[in-house]
């Protein structure tokens, strides 16, 4: 049997560039994303697991990082808020944020923008009703949600004009 | 920097990449170490130190215990299996719809992403989802240790609040759900908002025989007792009986008999938790009755 250390190797993909490094197994994905990598687009909101502020993109699905361990994503493909735009162009999503005022103070924005980005893969011709539900793990305490729900209809739109873009 | 940070206490972590790899280390902690699946209940404990294991052996790695699998007269489920996979499984859309709407209420998305049934059913959460569901399919569960293997009957898994039968040198490997034709269920939760534990849930399933007579009746409930229960008496009021409208009515007021509920200042009274079990017994058997009929 291998033997056992608090100390452990990761070896992991995000935004499409391998990171390696030594860390504690105790340490959270989102502490390691945000302090070990210096990448601070992923938000630790309530550190509960409920309002989704640190959604990230992990091997193709979103989860709340701040409920996982950083020694389980040796391996892994991750995606973060930084890798969403691509050369100084912003995704369809943040276009959509940005254009229908989804956000006010802009704290959970990268959470929200993460998670429509796995819904509208999943779902990409969404009801109203379907995006309600696909962003029930994520709180916003300023916009009422409203402009959030339109900014992602409007973003499923856009992929169905300009399937190019994802 | 400063900062405030929710933070487990220190552990020592082995990621197995088979199933007997992972009894081997069970075998050589035991008590001091906890398998962790999907994590969506096991790291908020660890996070709030209220389980602080030794040694956590992460089963992720194990290929071979994420399925859902058709296999005679029996739905099999690896353990791992991701809530998300089972609300959106076609196959468990067609064979067990309450598997579906159960797993479409628990949690978040991506609580969904992350969490597995095996997972929430060893942690045996009186609130959680899965246990009552379990026990209205008369389903079993596929226990496997270093020493061999053994079958657990849902109905002998819970054995109390947070404590499932699941040996400390034991994995849940697969859930085993019985199919037979002519039936349907329906998982009904009342939950305060979206994404919250149940107040109240229930999970039913009606097995009818070629002239209507109900041949089975499965009724579970969450969040009203220690444990996740079966609903005995509201149960035999169906059996071998027509589900008339008014059997439905009745069943559901012995469901709420069953109930065992305390009071609780977050989701409410007792008197109020053995209402809504009426409530909620009804509209899930109601659903279950029209989705039996509909298998015909």
């Amino acid at each position: 049997m291998e033997k056992v250390s608090r100390l452990k190797h990761v070896r992991v993909r995000v935004n499409g560039k391998e990171y390696e490094d030594v860390i504690e197994s105790r340490m959270l994905l989102a502490h390691f994303i945000r302090e070990r990598l210096g990448m601070t687009g992923t938000h630790v909101g309530c550190d509960t697991t409920n309002c989704g502020a640190c959604t990230i993109i992990f091997n193709g699905r979103s989860v709340k990082s701040c409920s996982m361990f950083a020694v389980q994503a040796d391996g892994a493909e991750i995606l973060t808020i930084e890798g969403l735009a691509k050369d100084g162009k912003l995704h369809r999503i943040q276009e959509e944020f940005w254009n229908n005022h989804g956000l006010q103070c802009g704290f959970c924005t990268p959470g929200f923008i993460l998670q429509s980005y796995w819904f509208l893969k999943e779902n990409p011709n969404p009801t109203e009703e379907q995006v309600r539900q696909g962003i029930s793990g994520n709180l916003c305490r300023c916009t009422g949600y409203q402009n959030i729900v339109k900014a992602i209809l409007e973003a499923a739109k856009t992929r169905v004009e300009v399937p190019a873009m994802m | 920097m400063l900062e405030f940070r929710v933070i487990p206490r220190s552990f020592e972590y082995v990621s197995p990449s088979t199933l007997e790899q992972a009894l081997n280390y069970l075998n050589e902690y035991g008590p001091n170490s906890k398998i962790l699946a999907g994590g969506q209940s096991l790291i908020p404990l660890m996070k709030l130190r209220l389980a602080s294991p030794k040694y956590v052996i992460d089963i992720n790695h194990i290929s071979d215990l994420d399925y859902i699998r058709e296999d005679g007269a029996w739905l099999r489920i690896g353990a791992l299996t991701k809530h998300h996979s089972i609300e959106t499984s076609e196959l468990l859309r067609h064979k067990t719809q309450i598997m579906s709407e159960a797993a479409s209420l628990i949690g978040d998305p991506q609580v969904r992403n992350n969490g597995t049934i095996g997972g929430s059913l060893v942690h045996a959460d009186p609130a959680a989802d899965w246990g009552a569901v379990i026990i209205a399919l008369g389903a079993s569960l596929r226990m496997v240790s270093a020493s061999g293997e053994r079958i657990v009957n849902s109905d002998d898994f819970f054995v109390d609040s947070l404590t499932s039968a699941a040996k400390s040198n034991e994995i849940l490997a697969e859930i085993r759900v019985p199919l037979s034709s002519r039936s349907g269920g329906s998982y009904a939760k009342l939950e305060r908002k979206s994404g919250d534990f149940a107040t109240v849930g229930v999970a039913a399933q009606l097995s009818l025989n070629s002239s209507g007579v109900c041949e089975n009746a499965g009724i579970g409930l969450a969040s009203v007792a220690a444990t996740s229960i079966r609903a005995r008496k509201a149960e035999a009021v169906l059996k071998g009986k027509e589900p008339t409208r008014a059997r439905i009515e009745e069943a559901a007021r012995a469901a709420s008999e069953d109930s065992k509920p305390t009071d609780d200042p977050l989701r409410g009274s007792a008197e109020y938790k053995r209402a809504m079990v009426r409530v909620f017994t009804e509209r899930a058997l109601s659903h279950a009755l029209s989705r039996a009929k509909n298998m015909e």
